[in-house]
């Protein structure tokens, strides 16, 4: 199955008097889907396929990945050039390399250069690199991103703070099928005898989709 | 030469991964991907051949034409081979 499925927006939809956001109480019908899910979920326990502690553990599994697996790929990238070249020959034995098991999708790294921008976007629904960057930030989701950045990247990313330098092309890729990418950003100067673990913490997020630039070593 | 491509311009109801706004728009094919299931029977749990997948790179003057922000950007996506046909 390679589409990742889709999680339900969280929105806020209110502030307490004393100054919490909340979310209204779900006190409606549950939606057919809703309904498929328990219905499918309680059949797999009962009939011994499933226990409710693996379910647990893999909701778990899943929350655990974060992006700093993607800043330790990238890191190691800036260190080590053989590293690099595997990773950007073939993103998924790289990082499988590393201890990142990406499963059956196909992972491509995408290498930011003085000449070319990368940015990814699924504008079909919400694809993303989750064994490298954990659950996507609702806006990749939105309606919003997904339209605007094949359209006007450049808009999109002054909008995220990031300005370009004249003449740098800027590559947008739309995660249609059954590839997954991360971004390579360029490793800031002034970091040249750093350690991987010190280089990782510069890695953001936003710098592997492409929307970021990495921080600046202070 | 990179092999020129043009996405068909069909629009069949179902699972597709071919985005509307790629449609008969012409592009070169970046690099081949290897074989695939083809999700508009596999989402269904149908039976399926496998399909080349080759990613396309697209210019954004191409897509969006006058009303491209930047000509020379670049429009990179997945695309099965039944929805591309070659460009003389």
């Amino acid at each position: 199955m390679p589409h990742d499925h889709h999680d339900d927006d969280f929105h806020h939809e209110g502030m307490s008097s004393s100054g919490h956001p909340y979310r209204e109480d779900d006190d409606h019908p549950l939606t057919y889907w809703q309904i498929m899910e328990i219905a499918m979920r309680e059949l797999l326990i009962e009939k011994g396929i499933l226990t409710p502690a693996e379910v647990a553990a893999q909701i778990d599994e899943m929350d655990s990945r974060s992006p700093s697996n993607g800043a330790a790929v990238v890191a190691r990238a800036w260190v080590d050039p053989d590293f690099k070249h595997r990773l950007l020959k073939d993103a998924s034995e790289a990082s499988h390399e590393m201890g990142y098991d990406i499963g059956p999708l196909r992972l491509i790294a995408l290498e930011n250069t003085e000449e070319v921008h990368n940015i990814i976007v699924c504008t079909l629904c919400s694809c993303y690199p989750r064994d490298l960057l954990g659950l996507p930030p609702d806006w990749y989701k939105s309606r919003a991103y997904r339209s605007r950045v094949v359209q006007e990247p450049r808009k999109v990313l002054a909008e995220f703070g990031v300005t370009l330098p004249e003449g740098i092309t800027i590559r947008v890729h739309d995660s249609t099928a059954d590839m997954r990418y991360i971004v390579l950003p360029a490793r800031p100067d002034g970091t040249t005898d750093w350690s991987e673990a010190d280089l990782a913490a510069l890695v953001t997020r936003d710098s592997m989709i492409g929307v970021g630039l990495p921080k600046s070593p202070v | 030469m990179a092999e020129q491509v043009r996405v068909k311009t069909m629009m069949p109801p179902g699972h597709v991964r071919t985005p509307a706004y790629l449609r008969g728009k012409c592009g070169v094919i970046e690099r081949k991907l290897g074989e695939f299931a083809n999700p508009e029977r596999a989402a269904y749990r149908l039976q399926t051949e496998l399909q080349s997948l080759v990613r396309v790179r697209f210019s954004m003057a191409e897509i969006w034409g006058d009303a491209a922000e930047n000509p020379t950007d670049t429009l990179d996506a997945e695309i099965y081979a039944h929805w591309l046909e070659k460009v003389d």
